[in-house]
């Protein structure tokens, strides 16, 4: 039997204008939509190939509510930002010859706020990936990554010299090659601490306060190679796997309880991708293992100063660890510690990230800054007004960049850059004559 | 046009070098290898040339038992043949590599035969003039230019001289050339695709005999001695300037500058 009901007719479609089913109102209204929305109209062949890849499916799912945009710290200082991308790519745009594609480091801070989970971390090196397949490789970052392939470390120093700087450290260093017993913690000492000089600095100021704890620890010296989690995050997945299937070699060749990380990317690599290439263990950042042990350390010396933190990504943002840092850090008596205005979940990447640190030449043309010449402004803001301030990192990445971004800001003699572990060193020495 | 590229491996020179108990040869344990830089220009070119003139780039490398990733970089380039010639415990000298390599080409198309100008570790320069007489061809050394002519049948390439001369010259195909340098730097091998194809690619191989002559036979290596002329100046700036300036009168330059 056909009711006399008022109805709503459009593109010949008929609704009724009220009707409730089961008790849910699924009325007709005037202003439904019954065509697609004209940004279906849109070339998908770019979408579809990148949603396609492993890795680049959650682009799709973007909505263009643009939260990402405020977050993301290239945006703060060029034309850029992740929403972006989603437009370029609905327009067609591969990204693959678009100097976009090597902008983002990886950070993850729009990520935390996107409520569609549209995932850079995962993208991005999806699409680098077909781009280094392609060729279409900056010639900057192809140098670092032929080194990495050649000598293991992206500097294209001897592997045999990687653990060089032990002299000088002042304190004896096993080699877990010579040692012929299970250690206790096995010390990745990462790519930028064992051969660049202010890395170095760090690598024995830990191997001292190693020692003072009486921690039972060994390296590997010359068997280690680089984590090559930036070289993943850049798109060269099989040279990932390559330095992978020599460190999981050499980790599987000795007995250790645990394994301590100095560099973040390697925390993230050991612990999220290792297991998945057949390496499964406890693995610390060095901040991590060394919070617990505060109690027991002897500070000699109090250091006056006003210190703030930069929390890496990879670190913080990207594996939650907030706290342990700062923990050292107020466990040093004299340490005055002010935090940035961009802290924790919320910290401003240094640009070092996903390959950043291997092309400054190739983000140049596009920012009006370095993002580490801006945190570094945020930290002379911060702390870095009468001369005492301090700019404190965890991540071997960070010396060099921010040391450099303090002489190029003109800001020489207002900020000094310092890994956690040398004021840590420093305060548990003797007091400088 | 068949372009064809002669490829060997050389000690990777990220680590120290060290000399063997005999002291005639380096100390191969602790030695890893890399493509002569040389020869990744020569096959450089030719993958450039074969894009602009069409045709195929076939590699050949004296099969040392150790040459499947060389060959698998020269397929991740973008090469469309690789080959092994011969089999040889390790790589030989200049005149049997260069008889293996004629004698591979003897039942191989070939317009253009490139290879490394030279390589670090003999520094002989020899393979590309030796296959170019055993194969009759004309050869040309220490390339750095080439264009295939339009009707394919000469090439056009320069040489560079000392005090910025350069030379125009024409050959005629089939040629070989030792190439100095390529136009762009060569091309990255992007792990990822390397690893795959060492488990797809197919490998041709040509049996060749591994006879050509003694060649040279090396009777000593040793290390350059050190010889202490070089002085160190350190300490303040001051103190340095000091130091360059005693060290300009000394030896009467600039006198009247320093007072």
């Amino acid at each position: 039997m056909q009711r006399e009901l008022p109805v709503i007719k459009v593109d010949g479609v008929t609704e009724l204008e009220h009707a409730v089913v089961e008790g849910v109102d699924i009325s007709g209204h005037w202003n439904r939509m019954f065509t697609q929305r004209s940004i279906t109209e849109y070339p998908t062949e770019a979408m579809d190939w990148i949603t396609g890849l492993e890795g680049g499916e959650s682009l799709r799912n973007c909505y263009q509510c643009g939260k990402c945009v405020p977050v993301c710290p290239v945006n703060h200082v060029g034309d850029y930002g992740p929403r972006k991308l989603n437009a370029k790519v609905i327009r067609g745009n591969r990204l693959i010859d678009d100097p976009d594609l090597w902008l983002c480091t990886t950070c993850g801070n729009c990520y935390r706020v996107c409520p569609k989970e549209v995932n850079p971390i995962q993208f991005m090196p999806a699409i680098r990936e077909q781009a280094v397949l392609e060729g279409n490789i900056p010639d900057e970052l192809s140098d670092v990554f032929r080194n990495l392939q050649r000598t293991g470390n992206p500097m294209g120093e001897s592997p045999r010299k990687r653990a060089d700087w032990i002299a000088g450290a002042g304190v004896e260093i096993p080699v877990i090659s010579q040692l012929d017993r299970p250690v206790d913690v096995l010390w990745y000492v990462s790519d930028y601490t064992s051969y660049h000089p202010r890395g170095q600095d760090a690598a024995r100021a830990m191997a001292r306060v190693l020692t003072a704890l009486g921690v039972d620890f060994a390296i590997l010296g010359p068997e280690e190679r680089s984590d090559g989690d930036s070289a993943r995050l850049a798109g060269e997945t099989g040279l990932f796997e390559l330095l992978a299937e020599q460190n999981i070699k050499a980790f599987s060749r000795y007995e250790f309880k645990r394994l301590v990380v100095m560099d973040p990317h390697a925390y993230n690599a050991f612990r999220n991708r290792y297991p998945a290439l057949g390496w499964e263990g406890e693995v610390l950042h060095y901040t991590q293992f060394l919070a617990p042990l505060v109690d027991g350390m002897r500070f000699l010396s109090r250091v006056e100063l006003d210190v703030t933190y930069h929390d890496p990504c990879y670190l913080g943002r990207n594996n939650g660890e907030y706290d342990a840092p700062r923990r050292l850090l107020e466990a040093i008596p004299g340490i005055r510690l002010a935090e940035m205005p961009h802290n924790r979940a919320n910290g401003y990447c240094c640009g070092g990230g996903g390959g950043g640190m291997w092309l400054d030449g190739t983000v140049a043309g596009h920012v009006s800054e370095r993002l580490s010449e801006r945190r570094v402004r945020e930290a002379v803001a911060t702390v870095g007004t009468d001369g005492t301030g301090v700019l404190s990192v965890a991540c071997p990445y960070e010396p060099s960049r921010f040391e450099d971004a303090v002489k190029s800001t003109g800001n020489d003699g207002r900020l000094v850059v310092r890994d956690i572990i040398e004021l840590l060193d420093q305060a548990m020495q003797p007091p400088a004559a | 046009m068949e372009f064809i590229v002669l490829l060997k491996q050389v000690p990777d020179l990220a680590e120290e070098l060290e000399i063997d108990a005999d002291g005639t040869d380096l100390a191969r344990d602790w030695l890893s290898y890399v493509t002569s830089e040389w020869d990744e220009y020569a096959l450089e070119e030719a993958l450039q040339l074969r894009d602009q003139a069409g045709g195929s780039v076939t590699c050949l490398a004296l099969d040392t038992g150790s040459v499947d990733e060389l060959l698998a970089t020269c397929l991740a380039r973008g090469a469309d043949r690789v080959v092994k010639v011969g089999s040889f415990e390790r790589q030989p000298a200049s005149h049997v590599a260069a008889a293996a390599f004629a004698a591979a080409l003897r039942d191989m198309p070939h317009h253009l035969v490139l290879t490394g100008v030279q390589a670090i570790d003999d520094l002989d320069g020899q393979v590309g003039p030796l296959v170019a007489t055993l194969l009759d061809l004309p050869h040309v050394s220490v390339v750095t230019h080439i264009a295939v002519g339009p009707d394919g049948r000469t090439a056009t390439v320069h040489q560079e001289y000392a005090g910025g001369v350069v030379a125009e010259l024409e050959v005629d195909l089939p040629a070989t050339l030792g190439v100095q340098t390529s136009r762009e730097t060569p091309r990255y091998a992007p792990v990822s695709r390397v690893r795959q194809l060492m488990k797809t690619m197919e490998v041709g191989s040509v049996e060749v005999s591994a006879d050509g002559g003694a060649g040279l036979v090396i009777e000593a290596m040793s290390v350059p001695e050190v010889s202490a002329t070089a002085e160190m100046i350190a300490g303040s700036p001051d103190a340095i300037a000091e130091r360059i300036a005693a060290i300009l009168a000394e030896r009467g330059i600039g006198k009247a500058a320093v007072r």
